[in-house]
């Protein structure tokens, strides 16, 4: 299956926009995605002829909006592999479903002397709340190395499971260098020894087919922002005995069953995690963004996207001083770089004065700059939406940027 | 990218490839650390306040971007055997610099080679990477460890 690049650009209205009198080359999808036309569409109408709250009216308006929003859970459980919607869990970003999981999960089953084992390649939502949660706890954490291509050291990893670990939480693709993780080894080597496991799949659903139940983790996070959906939705994916188990996160409306003074019972799973109103129409959004994606395949946009950093890749080292910082072979379709006279920074105002958008700093994972040695990198992170264009619009401008500064 | 001329005039280019005063001051009487979350630059000023409460020397070392390389190189220059008074007046006026409205003519009485970085006016985002020595400065003169710029 194939793509047609120009015709699905011509579904993301801001695409065709420009910047500073170039067109706009959009290569920061990696920080939040372009929403095509029908996402937009999507949320408009709702709110123009669908909009009420969910869980409670006994109008026909509100009787849709819920089944409107409650299909989309079933469209993104089977979107990702899950056996069961009860296991989707709508929550703001991945960032959200991270701390859900350290102040549920966390609290009730991490104690002191207990090990939590990282990776160096992860974003802060996936190092933050875990510090604080072994602060409270009397807890370690313990990080995996990786080498400097950007690969994880399996071997390292698997040494430092034992008897105290009770969480393995890592990223599916590293955000700031594209590596993709072996997830379902990972999770086997856990689950071989009792141990539970997280993974933030940011970066890995927009990009591929994910199947969550084959890859077996505990819990799977995600944000529809990334996914070409609005910011606002994100998901917490968790294995049904799981969530079933755990402690409520935040307490209010629609997350109970009976409250009285003398106490509360709580809701089933998801509503126990899903206190008060919602984002309902960014979840009515996202569920567009699905069937926009289903509509073109996961399978074409990896393949595009493959071939597309395959191109940036051979380009960007043809300039001059440019180093690509994260070579796995393993790779997803993001380039961080650093140019020898460059610093990221001005890398990224320099492109934007040719239209290109990119990001420049430490890409929320500071560990890991620190571990490859640079204080910040320019990262151009790709789309099914980008074309060859916008890799040769990134590469005259950096050329230019390169004789600025030398 | 030629507007971009504006903001990288040749004398921040060359500030930044060799910057003034880029060294250790052993024992400064006074120093602070600067640090911009947003990008990770990270300078340290040195200050060293002589008996009549001047700067005799002010140096910095670190990383960071063209911009807050050469906005810290400048300013050690800038700022060199001034007294503390005199210097919290420059950092106002500096500022007011950066800041203003782009479509206002820019006022830069008093500010010298500084005046090179009113281009930052058209970005916003930069505001922080040109003032970041002077915070710097500030908090090591008020005798604070580390200045942030968030």
């Amino acid at each position: 299956m194939t793509l047609d690049v120009e015709k699905i650009r011509k579904d993301f209205p801001i695409l065709g926009k420009e910047m500073r009198g170039r067109p706009l080359a959009y290569l920061d999808s990696g920080a939040s995605a372009q929403k095509p036309q029908a996402v937009i569409d999507a949320m408009s109408d709702f709110y123009s002829s669908g909009y009420a709250n969910i869980h409670r009216g006994v109008y026909q308006l509100s009787a849709d909006a819920t089944l409107a929003y409650e299909a989309v859970r079933g469209k993104v459980a089977r979107f990702i592999g899950a056996r069961d919607e009860r296991e989707i869990v709508f929550l703001r970003n991945a960032t959200e479903a991270i701390n859900l999981v350290a102040r549920t999960w966390g609290e009730a089953n991490v104690g002191e002397g207990d090990e939590i084992v990282l990776t160096w390649m992860e974003h802060h939502a996936n190092i933050v709340p875990w510090q604080m949660l072994a602060e409270r706890k009397g807890a370690t954490i313990r990080v995996a190395e990786i080498d400097d291509d950007g690969v994880l050291d399996v071997d390292h990893l698997t040494s430092l499971l034992g008897p105290r670990t009770k969480l393995l939480a890592f990223t599916h693709v590293s955000n700031a260098l594209g590596t993709i993780n072996p997830a379902a080894a990972l999770v086997a080597l856990a689950r071989e020894r009792g141990i539970t496991t997280l993974i933030d799949g940011a970066q890995a659903v927009p990009h591929q087919p994910v199947d969550v139940d084959a890859l077996g983790a505990d819990f799977y996070v995600f944000s529809g922002h990334k996914v070409f959906g609005p910011s606002g939705a994100g998901v917490l994916h968790g294995r049904f005995a799981q969530l079933d188990a755990m402690p409520p996160f935040l307490g209010g409306g629609d997350m109970i069953e009976v409250v009285s003074f003398d106490g509360t019972t709580f809701a089933p799973v998801p509503q126990k995690f899903e206190a008060g109103t919602p984002d309902i129409a960014s979840v009515i959004g996202f569920g567009a963004a699905i069937d926009y994606l289903e509509g073109i395949g996961m399978e074409a946009i990896a393949a595009w996207e493959h071939e597309l950093l395959g191109y940036a890749t051979e380009r960007l080292e043809t300039v001059p001083g440019l180093r690509i910082i994260g070579r796995a072979k393993e790779k997803a379709a993001v380039l961080s770089f650093v140019l020898e006279d460059a610093h990221p920074h001005d890398i990224g105002t320099c492109l934007d004065g040719d239209g290109v958008a990119i990001r420049a700093g430490h890409h929320c994972a500071q560990p890991l700059m620190n571990r490859m040695g640079v204080p910040a990198t320019a990262r151009a992170s790709l789309a099914f939406y980008n074309t060859r264009e916008d890799i040769d619009q990134l590469v005259d401008a950096l050329r230019k940027t390169a004789e600025l500064f030398a | 990218m030629d507007d971009l001329r504006e903001l990288y005039q040749a004398t921040i280019l060359g500030h930044n490839k060799k910057p003034r005063n880029f060294r250790v001051i052993e024992h400064a009487s006074h120093e602070a650390d600067g640090h911009n979350p947003l990008c990770g630059d990270q300078l340290t000023l040195y200050a060293q306040i002589g008996p009549d409460g001047t700067l005799d020397d002010v140096s910095f070392q670190g990383t960071g971007c063209a911009i807050s390389r050469a906005s810290a190189s400048l300013m050690t220059d800038h700022v060199m055997g001034k007294s503390l008074e005199e210097i919290e007046a420059d950092f106002d006026r500096f500022h007011e610099l950066v800041t203003s409205s782009p479509s206002e003519e820019a006022r830069t009485d008093g500010l010298g080679k500084l005046a090179v970085f009113a281009g930052v006016r058209e970005y916003p985002m930069r505001v922080k990477c040109a003032t970041l020595a002077w915070h710097a400065l500030r908090a090591a003169l008020e005798g604070v460890a580390t200045a942030k710029t968030e």
